[in-house]
């Protein structure tokens, strides 16, 4: 991989010019949608219900900003902070640029538990409980597919990993087969899709208290990164405990991945391509990768979602757009900066 | 520091490779490992390291068992400088010397402006402070080996074990890591253990040599008197005439192959 040669200092501006561009992406996303909002009433908005002083506000507005757009603005850079986080810490720890975060079975899993859950009419709460549920176990069963002589190879976890997405794979089939074509498979098909549509508070709630701190983990242990993406053998005359770290690594993206997929559904694209991006703008140096790959990510996810749901008076699933619309780009960053 | 092998024995499987390998390095000295292509040179490192179990025997460093040091621990006291290969995501020279400081912090810990400014140091001493802003992937072989003995010297180990540092080098290159090898035993007073195929090397460098041949034959003891016209033709199967002469008010003793031993 070819990318360009900065200094730390650079490197330390580029991610602070992210992190306004984020700010800047959460102001745009308030105030588009059917009904538009100027930044600033959307900024008094938000700071007034901080303060808990709301009595002056036109509720309308102010439902639109705070019940509406802000539950699911906060879940988009969310789920797409942690998925580019995931996506570029697998891309390192597997030694291998196209890998992303459910090569290890995690959304096949999770589609499975959801498809499920929606075949037999589950609440909304049990069909994303199963999903995780699966997510977790899909990748609990590679782990111990994997696991030789107390040691799990990387291309064995690699291999467990198709071997348990295909069996999922299946069942999910399985089920859209023999799912009510009216009601039921629709929605599995949609769900499988991925949206931020439904997300409520109490979602981004459970998304917050998951992902922040698997993102924190992994920003506190980004320099280790740099070292995991050796050799194994060289890694570990260099004193790192290879199997340890990446078992932290593999269980904080696994949960950051099964928790998205659960609450949001499957939103593909995220986790491969925003650590590319972010590499090309930062370099290979996961010190400042990371919180490049954060940041990207959350923008990212928050003005595709911007587009999904103020495009076309349907929704369009977010899988749909993440590709169509970061396919093209990323052609034209790649061939922008490859030069030679 | 002294590191010695007793007894030790692998195989792959049930095929054995290695059977008891005797071996000791002593403090301030160079040790090589010299034998033809596949007879097991670097799997007889990789044992000594860990990276692979000795079926039989152990290894012993400072007179204690390896298995009795933590991971931490062992590496403190040894660096390794693997084969050059060229890895997916390449770091800055600088940033890959800095590398080497890991087993001096803890868990959470980034690189500080102190670890840089010893990268620095040793980056001066292997002669590559030209490279210090470079890319990995932007080096010559030559200069990637010695960014990778930087890397290795950085913790300021006490042995220093190098995987054939020379054998896919030019001939200025070659002399380069040797001379670098001189340097670190002498200067810097830290022992060297070294995979070569090259007897000559073994010549110029080394105070002891294990001698490794096919079907199971080895000899250790010191260098000049295992490195012999004979002994060449009985484990790299080939005549040689070792060849005296001095250049510069200096000795040197060079082994020049002249006929493949067809009895073999």
């Amino acid at each position: 991989m070819r990318s360009k040669q900065l200094t730390l200092k650079k490197q330390r501006s580029i991610v602070i010019i992210l992190f306004f561009v984020l700010i800047a992406a959460f102001l745009f996303s308030i105030c588009i949608g059917r009904y538009s909002i100027s930044p600033v009433e959307a900024v008094k908005i938000i700071f007034s219900t901080i303060s808990g002083n709301t009595e002056p506000l036109d509720p309308v507005k102010y439902s639109v900003v705070i019940n509406v757009r802000l539950p699911r603005i906060l879940m988009g850079i969310l789920i797409g902070a942690g998925l580019a986080c995931a996506g570029a810490a697998y891309q390192c720890i597997f030694g291998n640029p196209l890998v992303s975060p459910d090569i290890l079975g995690v959304s096949s899993g999770a589609g499975f538990g959801a498809a499920l859950g929606i075949l037999v009419s589950a609440g909304v709460v049990l069909v994303e409980s199963l999903s995780l549920l699966f997510g977790l176990l899909a990748v609990g069963l590679v782990l111990v597919i994997s696991r030789v002589q107390k040691k799990s190879e990387l291309f064995m976890l690699v291999l467990s990993g198709v071997i348990v997405s295909a069996l999922f794979e299946a069942l999910v089939s399985l089920i859209k087969y023999i799912a009510d074509p009216q009601e039921k498979l629709p929605a599995i098909v949609i769900w499988l899709m991925g949206s931020l549509a439904s997300s409520t508070y109490k979602d981004t709630a459970v998304a917050a208290a998951v992902i922040t701190p698997c993102i924190i983990v992994t920003l506190l242990l980004r320099w280790k990164l740099n070292l995991l993406s050796l050799d194994e053998e060289e890694a570990c005359s260099l004193g790192v405990n290879v199997g340890m770290l990446r078992m932290i690594f593999i269980i904080v993206s696994t949960l950051i991945t099964a928790v998205s997929v659960s609450l949001c559904g499957i939103i593909g694209w995220v986790g491969l391509v925003i650590p590319h991006v972010g590499r090309l703008l930062v370099g290979n140096d996961h010190r400042a990768l990371m919180p490049a790959c954060v940041l990207l990510g959350g923008t990212y996810l928050l003005l595709i979602d911007g587009i999904a749901r103020t495009m076309t008076a349907a929704e369009i699933p977010l899988s749909i757009l993440t590709a169509i619309i970061g396919a093209p780009f990323f052609a034209y960053m790649l061939r922008k900066t490859t030069r030679r | 520091m002294t590191l010695e092998v007793r007894n030790a024995a692998f195989g792959y499987g049930k095929t054995p490779i290695l059977k008891e390998v005797n071996l000791s390095v002593a403090d301030n000295s160079v040790v090589t490992i010299l034998g033809p292509n596949g007879v097991g040179k670097t799997t007889l490192l990789k044992c000594i390291m860990g990276f692979l179990k000795w079926h039989s025997g152990e290894t012993l460093l400072d007179g204690k068992p390896v298995c009795g040091y933590s991971g931490k621990e062992f590496w403190k006291k040894i660096s390794y400088v693997p084969q050059v290969k060229k890895s997916v995501f390449s770091y800055r020279v600088l940033d890959t010397v800095v590398m080497g400081l890991n087993t001096n912090q803890n868990f959470f810990a980034i690189p500080k402006q102190e670890d840089y400014e010893k990268a620095i140091k040793v980056i001066n001493t292997v002669g590559a402070a030209k490279l210090a802003d470079k890319y990995c992937d932007e080096l010559s072989g030559g200069e990637l080996q010695m960014v990778m003995i930087a890397r290795a010297l950085v913790s300021e180990p006490e042995l220093l074990i190098l995987d054939e540092p020379e054998s896919n080098l030019d001939m200025k290159n070659q002399l380069c890591v040797l001379n670098m090898i001189e340097h670190i035993s002498r200067d810097l007073q830290t022992s060297c253990l070294i995979n070569t195929h090259f007897p000559n090397h073994a010549l110029r460098i080394s105070n002891q040599t294990l001698l490794l041949g096919y079907g199971d034959e080895k000899l250790f003891g010191n260098t000049p008197d295992l490195v012999t016209e004979s002994n060449i033709r009985h484990f790299f199967s080939v005549y040689s005439k070792i060849v005296e002469f001095k250049v510069e008010e200096q000795y040197f003793r060079t082994i020049f192959p002249y006929k493949i031993d067809q009895g073999k």
